[in-house]
């Protein structure tokens, strides 16, 4: 049986992507960004997973304006990295899963999540830069990738609490997988940016902070926010932050925090980090992992 | 017509892409996107007014893009990925885009990203007053400098 692991959620700012490219990691205004993925870097080669599920949204690259599909799941073979207006990405093509990218779509859409199926897709830096940030910089990317491309950009998205209990569908799929794996699923996007009209350059670090912490302990809740309040507090791109609640979904309602990252700025936008485990079972064949949904009279919270 | 009333209207400073929007832009942002070919950049910049008969655009919006209004488009529908690609095809970094549309200079608009962004105090809502207590902190963003609004 295959089961998540960990959940990671990871701002994807193009700019990000852009000092990779260019060779500025270095300097120390991205010293700084890069410095706090230095553990993470080390934390995904030990834990090795056999795939990763990219939750992320595409920017004007692969989707315009002509088909807006408000989930849209990577069932191809490879997933090209877009030129999104300067070239390509110099990053490795991310390779698919399939098999377990239809085990997925067949699942989740008798679950009466009517996600879109794409088997032709460029993916933007919406996905590569967090996988660089997880990854570094290799020639080829070391466990395959299946992207989920949310859409954010024309509101409304998809509210919070279909985000989450999609990630919960998505871990029913994932444990009804006929071979072993250990996958681990990331959340990308955020955190507070506004990066359009006159209020642009909006940071509200208070609200990321809380919104991290209330991630870890309190993901139900949090899930439950309505839009205008991650506009309002967060920045209209804000919003993107939607997509972590599709992780935090897919792991259990307790998780230990092993590790957290926060910096303002990146380029326009505050840069928010964490990763998340799902506590370690027994791994006997027989018995089955999964838990219950709900844990009768133990809830934390309401 | 009148756009319908949501919530997130009362938000300063922003333009929700919404569903309306998206439809009343859609030849803005189709505009844009095409920009992503050398080719029609070129024929853009060759006569950018002959080039924009080809997208379905009202009076408003050629305007807004031939004046490089930035928060003009978005008003009209446009999306900023997509009105990225026009400042992208004029030789603009982002920061230059977003200078702009706060009518702030570039260097202004730099120095309050790395001093911690634009506060959230005072800018979460038209109609609302800040709560009290919260109200204090210094009115950010908005340099003087920065008047002289370009496009």
């Amino acid at each position: 049986m295959a089961r998540i692991i960990a959940g990671i959620s990871a701002s994807h700012v193009p700019a990000i992507g852009a000092a990779i490219d260019n060779g500025k990691t270095e300097q120390p205004y991205w010293q700084r960004v890069f410095a706090g993925f230095e553990k993470s870097k080390a934390w995904m080669a030990k834990a090795k997973p056999d795939l990763v599920i990219g939750v992320y949204n595409d920017h004007a690259s692969a989707f315009s304006v002509e088909f807006i599909p408000t989930f849209a799941l990577g069932c191809a073979a490879e997933f090209p990295p877009a030129d999104e207006g300067w070239g390509p990405r110099p990053v490795p093509v991310v390779k698919g899963h399939p098999e377990m990218a239809s085990h997925i779509a067949q699942s989740v859409i008798l679950d009466e999540f009517d996600l879109t199926i794409v088997n032709k897709m460029e993916v933007d830096h919406g996905l590569t830069v967090p996988m660089n940030l997880m990854f570094g910089s290799p020639k080829e990317w070391p466990c395959p990738v299946i992207p989920l491309a949310v859409n954010v950009v024309m509101y409304p998205p998809p509210t919070g609490h279909r985000c989450f209990m999609l990630g919960r569908a998505i871990r029913k799929a994932v444990e009804s997988y006929r071979e072993d794996m250990r996958v681990v699923i990331m959340g990308t996007g955020g955190m507070s940016h506004q990066i359009s009209g006159p209020r642009a350059g909006l940071i509200n670090s208070k609200f990321d902070k809380a919104f991290l912490d209330n991630l870890t302990k309190n993901p139900k809740k949090l899930a439950r926010m309505p839009h205008v309040e991650y506009m309002r507090e967060a920045g209209a791109e804000g919003i993107e932050m939607v997509m972590w609640h599709v992780m935090r979904g897919a792991l259990d309602d307790k998780v230990n925090e092993v590790y957290r990252f926060y910096t303002v700025p990146a380029s326009n936008t505050a840069v928010g980090h964490i990763i998340l485990e799902n506590k370690r079972r027994a791994t006997g064949k027989s018995k089955s992992a999964r838990k219950p949904t709900h844990k009768a009279g133990r809830r934390a919270h309401k | 017509m009148t756009r319908a009333q949501h919530d997130y209207d009362d938000i300063p400073g922003t333009f929700v892409f919404d569903a309306e929007r998206s439809r009343q832009g859609y030849g803005i942002n189709m505009f844009c996107m095409s920009l992503m070919k050398d080719a029609n950049r070129k024929a853009f910049k060759a006569n950018e007014a002959e080039y924009l008969k080809k997208f379905p655009l009202t009076a408003e919006q050629s305007a807004a893009i031939l004046k490089r209004d930035y928060n003009r488009m978005l008003e009209l529908g446009g999306n900023i990925y997509f009105t990225a690609k026009l400042g992208a095809t004029d030789g603009h970094s982002f920061q230059h885009l977003a200078a702009l549309m706060t009518g702030s200079t570039q260097d202004d608009y730099a120095k309050m990203m790395l001093a911690g962004g634009r506060s959230i105090e005072g800018n979460r809502s038209r109609t609302k007053k800040p709560s009290p207590g919260k109200a204090k902190s210094k009115p950010k963003g908005r340099s003087k400098k920065g008047s002289k609004r370009r496009g």
